[in-house]
């Protein structure tokens, strides 16, 4: 049923309110993207939502040692100005195709997160970073790696009365290359009809380490690791990888929906992988 | 609740449901009915205002998100009868045709300029990306933003 009047929204002081009110049925709120339009279009019914884009305990981005801890309220945009997105290159591709300037300044990653879309894809840098999710609950705070944290679409490892904290981003040894393509029927605000983020550690021309993540082709993104032990020891170019992007079509598993055929969706995921290996390459010999 | 916040330089104090959408306390009770509504779900763009120097779309926006910080529509934009600069070069290269996506382009272009006072022209195709125009086919109002650019940094309009 779709719904006309305001829905109520309370402000917790602090995150320990906020974990109080989402124990008590309440469904956190950050930026608002995605919760409103479910809630007015009765997709969702939760009898009150916790505004939690405002906790103090849930924004900064901070660099430590070996990685970086990003508060869940931190918006795209935010993100995209720290220096936290120059650092960490993945970051900034996937981030920065993120719906557009309105949208990246209101959602947040710990909400990308906490929503569960195969094509979320915030969440694909995530899983190439094999990032830790960092969550508050009535019991205190665990952490859970991001491959354990979603466990399907729009379902997630949250307990009741759990939310995400903040996210752990442990930086990559090394200088690995990073790529990010989405296809889509429009650049902007476009849900994807498969996605493809990679980081390619090389020796010369070979690689000798790979993870790849994809969007919307599976029912959360997706670490084909057969394909990512397979690149190893393969230079990088198109011709090389072509028998690998056929082993990607069939390591997917898409749905066919309004956006797109699974068979499609098959066969740009293996294009994705040649497409990548024309990118990188390319990138590699201007220096 | 009752909420505080900045709308177009002006204090105000409103008792309103905290999950009033912005883009309702704006047009129906403020009466400000120059932000639009297009799709109501964050797909066009129309709906867009400032909120503390950044873009925001009021439709996706509830009433407590803006307790306390300073909310810019398409109305505070003309000073003294004049138009700003970007809504001066919509008119001079005829950038609005029916004109219901019109304050939305205003609001995410004013948004850009902030930002970036010396888009090229590939920033702000992408910038205006989440924008809507089923009218223009989108050149003119890329021109006009950039005009906008031209005249705002050359100290004219």
């Amino acid at each position: 049923m779709r719904k006309t009047g305001p829905i109520e929204i309370v402000r917790p002081r602090d995150l320990a309110e906020a974990v109080r009110l989402v124990a008590e049925g309440g469904m956190p709120l950050a930026g608002g993207t995605d919760v409103f339009v479910r809630v007015r279009n009765g997709q969702w019914d939760p009898p009150f939502l916790v505004y939690i884009g405002e906790l103090p305990e849930l924004q900064g981005v901070e660099l430590r040692e070996g990685g970086a801890e990003v508060g869940a309220a931190v918006t795209h945009a935010e993100l995209l100005r720290s220096p936290l997105a120059e650092r960490l290159p993945i970051l900034r591709l996937a981030l920065s195709t993120i719906g557009a300037p309105a949208i990246r300044e209101m959602g947040t990653l710990g909400g990308n997160l906490a929503n569960a879309s195969p094509a979320g894809d915030g969440l694909i840098p995530l899983y190439l970073l094999e990032a830790r999710v960092r969550l508050a609950g009535p019991a205190g705070e665990r952490e859970v790696p991001v491959e354990e944290f979603i466990l399907g679409p729009g379902k997630t490892a949250l307990g009741p009365g759990e939310i995400v904290r903040s996210l752990w981003l442990p930086f990559p040894e090394g200088k690995p290359l990073s790529y990010f393509r989405k296809v889509g029927r429009r650049r902007a605000l476009v849900i994807a009809v498969a996605s493809l983020g990679a980081l390619l550690w090389l020796e010369g021309d070979v690689i000798v380490k790979a993870r790849l993540a994809l969007g919307s082709v599976a029912p959360t993104v997706l670490r084909p690791r057969e394909v990512e032990a397979a690149l190893v020891g393969k230079p990088l170019n198109p011709d090389a990888l072509r028998p690998l992007a056929e082993e990607l079509s069939q390591a997917v598993k898409p749905i066919s929906d309004i956006r797109a055929s699974a068979d499609y969706r098959r066969k740009v995921a293996g294009n994705l992988l040649l497409d990548m290996a024309q990118a990188l390459s390319a990138t590699k010999s201007q220096g | 609740m009752k909420i505080r916040f900045r709308l177009n330089g002006k204090e105000l104090e409103l008792e309103v449901p905290p999950g009033r959408r912005l883009v309702d306390l704006l047009r129906e009770d403020l009466g400000l009915t120059g932000t639009k509504e297009g799709c109501g779900e964050g797909e066009c763009g129309a709906c867009t205002v400032i909120v503390d120097g950044k873009p925001r779309l009021s439709c996706l926006t509830a009433a407590i998100q803006v307790d306390g910080k300073e909310v810019l529509t398409v109305e505070g934009l003309a000073k003294d009868g004049k138009l700003h600069p970007i809504q001066e070069a919509l008119v001079e290269t005829a950038g609005v045709q029916c004109g219901f996506c019109t304050p939305g382009f205003v609001m995410a272009a004013y948004a850009l300029l902030l930002e970036k006072p010396h888009p090229s022209r590939e920033e702000v195709r992408t910038w205006l990306s989440g924008n809507l125009c089923r009218c223009t086919g989108y050149e003119k109002i890329v021109d006009a933003v950039l005009l906008a650019a031209e005249w705002l940094n050359s100290g004219e309009g």
